[in-house]
């Protein structure tokens, strides 16, 4: 039924339901399930979004692999990278995800208040993370690693900053969530968005992993 | 005080050019006429509710086809003024930057700004009823697509007046296009101007493969699709893998030249030959994103009008789908001379030799599915008939093109340009132009003037050969792409000569079209039946043009062609397969004033990165951000649409019949 149902217009498969659960159920029952056909649709968009979201990430790992060669007489990844701060900010992050997950099973118990705690955590970690890596960022800045420095450093600030401002998108982004989850409490519009944004926090953490390998240790190494 | 104005405002203007002093005198009047016009007639109120606010993708389609009309008006001015100045040797027309500038607007209009639009035009009218749905999957994000779209094109026209036009070609190569040798702000409306349009592209592809997968009318397969709404799927797969990379070319030149970043410049360890990877690898997908949909309409205009299937409808989506993967494999070809070496070269020369054989599969297809029909000469026939003798012989050019080797002979001359306007034309032109005389009566009620139309069609078609068939020898002789002017010993005179007359005609086939629109609207017979040209899929189904929530019910499918089928049943006294549904509440989206102002924001913002004023950008981008915050905290979006309204609404509609 599942099946055939995501086949389905929203429409038609509320149609389907209606029918199911005879005329009686009236237009609140048809409502219901409309508005349920109606999310899981934004969620599929959302899939292809973050597929759109991949190849960006993809081209700009292809430009700082081409160009991270070229420090022009500038600072190397060895000599700028401090590996401890990193190490730390990727433990954040990844912990992050996980508290993401477990606002995701609090929302799925329909026990509000563990979900708000929990993305309440994520967001702590995610500005932690964010804080960090501004921090790295200043103190390149500070020893005159800039993006103009070289090529090497242009491609390094964008993909790492990419991410970052990817991350704070995503902490602007949960706030306003928790707000909303205060007002509504858990609906089908609301449980769509939490499953939306675990999605991108995710996301985000696979990327970091990318990040932190392709960067951060094939740069020490 | 008086005098720093003044300086200001020759800087920020542009100055010098009687031409653009006519064109100045020229958009203030249009502005003043508009704005009289709508205070005259109270028309603000209404302009404002049911069209800069509307999210019904028909009113969407209908402001798509405005604006993409506007820029062919404005790229075919552009092709017109080049051609006048290079018509023969040592004309003094134009100065050699201001042609720079002229060739790099027109390429940019025509490709981004009027064939995307046009393109996505046909798909929010089309698609939705061809596949029997109420909407797209997000009506709110699809209006958002077109504002996105239309500001960016505001923007990147306003470099005309304002600050001076990019002149480092369509595809800006760097390093010409950074800051070292293109100082200007025209290079930075280019950047803004396609990136704010672009991300609408690239919403408008995942809103389109959504509406494809999980909206089709109730039994309709996959396999039973009509042909045009599979060659949307496959132009917006290309579109979601294409644009990203697009948004990050143009994020990193930006980079270059805003931040002083050391990507593409010559110093610094930039590499410049990445641009032009990374360029391609969108820019070639994207001429396979334009005509892949121009496929889709022939193929549904050739079956109506032959009264016959589709031929070989399974090879037909086959050939799409091949077609849309290998546009990934192909984009070094643009470049073989620029030293990639034998073996790289080879590799895409083949790929870019493979493109053939789907493109061929079509063409036969097309071939037999005319073979022994009924053929009607209607003006949608017509264009695709002269569609297929015309991109056989540009897609024979463009295969001598990747032959590595030759290409070192034919590269950047007007042997290139000859075959790139033969398929652009030929192929997407000719085909936006069929399916836009195909469904008018869908979109409006009435169809359009066949005589006029069909001079449009000659003068078009008969111009196109005249311009474009002297350029392949003109090309073979040695003249190059984007020169601006060459001597009389060049013995290149009487061939540019007879093209810029083919130019002209062109031209006339366009205010042809014009005056057929113009001509149709003020005589314009009521089409009643919804169904002018005995169609054979969903969208002929329904009145023209069609109510606000499409179909009072949802049309349950059995076949392809169903509507079709469903004709041939009746006419034989067959019953009919289809159970008539009871008419329920309509659920739909409301209005939404958002797209229209978050896209005003970027607008705003962009012209602040432009000419690099903070005071601009950074409250734009606190606009776009509220706006995003606004709409996420808004639950009151959609609506119904009560019962007895659908049947009263369906009772006018129909009671005509």
């Amino acid at each position: 039924m599942q099946e055939r149902k995501m086949r389905l217009s929203p429409r038609e498969a509320a149609h389907t339901e209606v029918g199911h659960g005879g005329h009686s159920a009236g237009h609140h029952g048809h409502d219901e399930h409309h508005e349920h056909e109606h999310e899981s649709l934004k969620t599929f968009g959302f899939w292809l979004f973050l597929m759109t979201d991949c190849i960006l990430f993809a081209s700009l790992f292809a430009c700082y692999l081409v160009l991270h060669g070229n420090t022009n007489g500038g600072p190397t990844a060895e000599e700028l990278f401090e590996m401890p701060g990193v190490i730390a900010e990727t433990f954040i992050l990844l912990t992050s995800s996980f508290t993401s997950g477990l606002a995701v099973l609090a929302m799925h118990k329909k026990n509000l208040k563990g979900l708000i705690t929990w993305l309440a955590v994520t967001v702590l970690l995610g500005a932690s993370f964010i804080y960090l890596e501004v921090d790295e960022f200043l103190k390149m800045v500070h020893e005159g690693a800039t993006i103009s420095t070289s090529a090497f450093l242009s491609s390094f600030f964008t993909l790492v900053g990419t991410h970052g401002l990817h991350v704070s998108l995503g902490l602007c982004w949960m706030i306003g969530l928790i707000f909303q989850l205060k007002r509504h409490g858990i609906t089908p519009v609301t449980m769509r968005k939490v499953n939306v944004i675990s999605l991108y926090w995710h996301f985000l953490d696979v990327v970091w992993i990318f990040v932190f390998t392709i960067v951060y240790m094939m740069g020490v190494m | 005080m008086l005098d720093n104005i003044k300086e200001f405002a020759s800087e920020f203007f542009v100055t010098g050019d009687p031409l653009i002093y006519g064109a100045d005198v020229s958009i203030g009047l249009a502005m003043i006429a508009i704005i009289t016009v709508l205070t005259y007639f109270k028309k603000w109120g209404w302009l404002w509710r049911e069209w800069l606010t509307t999210v019904d993708h028909k009113r969407v389609g209908i402001m798509y086809i405005i604006a993409s009309i506007l820029m062919l008006f404005r790229g075919g001015v552009d092709a017109l003024l080049m051609r006048t100045q290079i018509a023969l040797p040592d004309i003094q027309f134009l100065e050699a930057e201001h042609y720079n500038q002229i060739f790099t607007t027109h390429g940019v209009i025509m490709i981004l700004f009027m064939a995307m639009p046009l393109m996505f035009g046909l798909f929010n009218i089309v698609v939705p009823l061809q596949i029997g749905a109420r909407d797209v999957a997000y009506p709110f994000l699809n209006s958002l697509s077109f504002w996105m779209f239309f500001f960016g094109a505001m923007l990147f026209n306003m470099s005309f007046v304002i600050g001076g036009s990019p002149d480092a070609g369509w595809l800006s190569y760097a390093p010409l296009s950074e800051l070292s040798h293109s100082p200007g702000v025209g290079q930075d409306f280019y950047i803004w101007g396609i990136q704010i349009s672009g991300i609408g592209s690239l919403a408008t592809g995942i809103n389109f493969i959504v509406t494809i997968l999980k909206m089709r009318a109730p039994g309709m397969k996959l396999m039973q699709m009509p042909m045009f709404s599979w060659s949307v799927l496959s132009s917006c797969v290309t579109i979601i893998f294409a644009f990203p990379i697009l948004t990050v070319t143009l994020a990193l030149l930006f980079l270059d030249r805003y931040l002083g970043a050391h990507f593409f410049t010559l110093d610094g360890g930039g590499n410049p030959m990445m641009y032009v990877n990374l360029i391609w690898m969108w820019g070639h997908p994207e001429v396979y994103i334009v005509v892949l949909p121009a496929f889709g309409i022939f193929s549904e205009v050739v079956a109506t009008f032959s009264k016959k299937k589709l031929f070989g409808y399974k090879s037909m989506v086959f050939a799409m789908m091949i077609i849309s993967v290998l546009s990934f494999f192909t984009w070094l070809h643009h470049f073989f001379t620029m030293g990639s070496g034998a073996d790289v070269n080879a590799f895409f020369a083949i790929t870019t030799m493979l493109i053939a054989i789907p493109t061929g599969v079509k063409i036969f297809n097309w071939l037999f599915t005319m073979f022994r029909g009924r053929i009607t000469f209607t003006t949608p026939m017509l264009w695709t008939l002269a569609f297929i003798p015309c991109f056989v012989i540009g897609g024979m050019t463009g295969v001598l093109l990747s032959v590595a080797p030759a290409d070192f002979q034919f590269h950047n001359s007007y042997f290139l340009i000859a075959h790139f306007h033969q398929v652009l034309i030929g192929g997407v032109a000719f085909g936006y132009f069929a399916g836009l005389s195909y469904w008018w009566p869908k979109m409006f009620g009435f169809k359009l003037n066949e005589k006029l139309g069909k001079w449009a069609f000659w003068l078009w078609n008969i111009g196109f050969y005249v311009c474009f068939m002297p350029q392949y020898f003109l090309g073979l002789d040695g003249m190059t792409r984007r020169v601006s002017e060459y001597s009389w010993d060049m013995g290149w005179g009487p061939l540019n000569l007879v093209s810029t007359i083919g130019g002209f005609l062109m031209g006339i086939g366009f205010l042809f079209q014009v005056w057929q629109i113009a001509h149709s609207i003020k005589f314009m017979e009521r089409d009643t039946t919804g169904d002018p040209w005995n169609g054979r899929t969903l969208e002929w189904s329904i009145p023209s043009p069609a109510p606000l929530y499409n179909f009072a019910t949802l049309p349950q499918v059995k076949d392809q062609d169903d509507w079709w089928e469903d004709k041939q049943r009746k006419q034989q006294g067959l019953p009919s397969l289809k159970t008539p549904q009871p008419i329920e509440p309509i659920h739909m989206p409301k209005n939404s004033a958002i797209p229209f102002i978050k896209s005003l924001c970027w607008f705003v913002a962009g012209f602040g990165f432009v000419f690099d004023w903070l005071f601009f950008a950074i409250p734009g981008m606190i606009g776009v951000l509220i706006c995003m915050l606004v709409r996420s905290f808004s639950y009151d979006t959609d609506y119904y649409i009560p019962v007895d309204e659908v049947k009263r609404t369906e009772a006018a509609l129909r009671g005509t019949n």
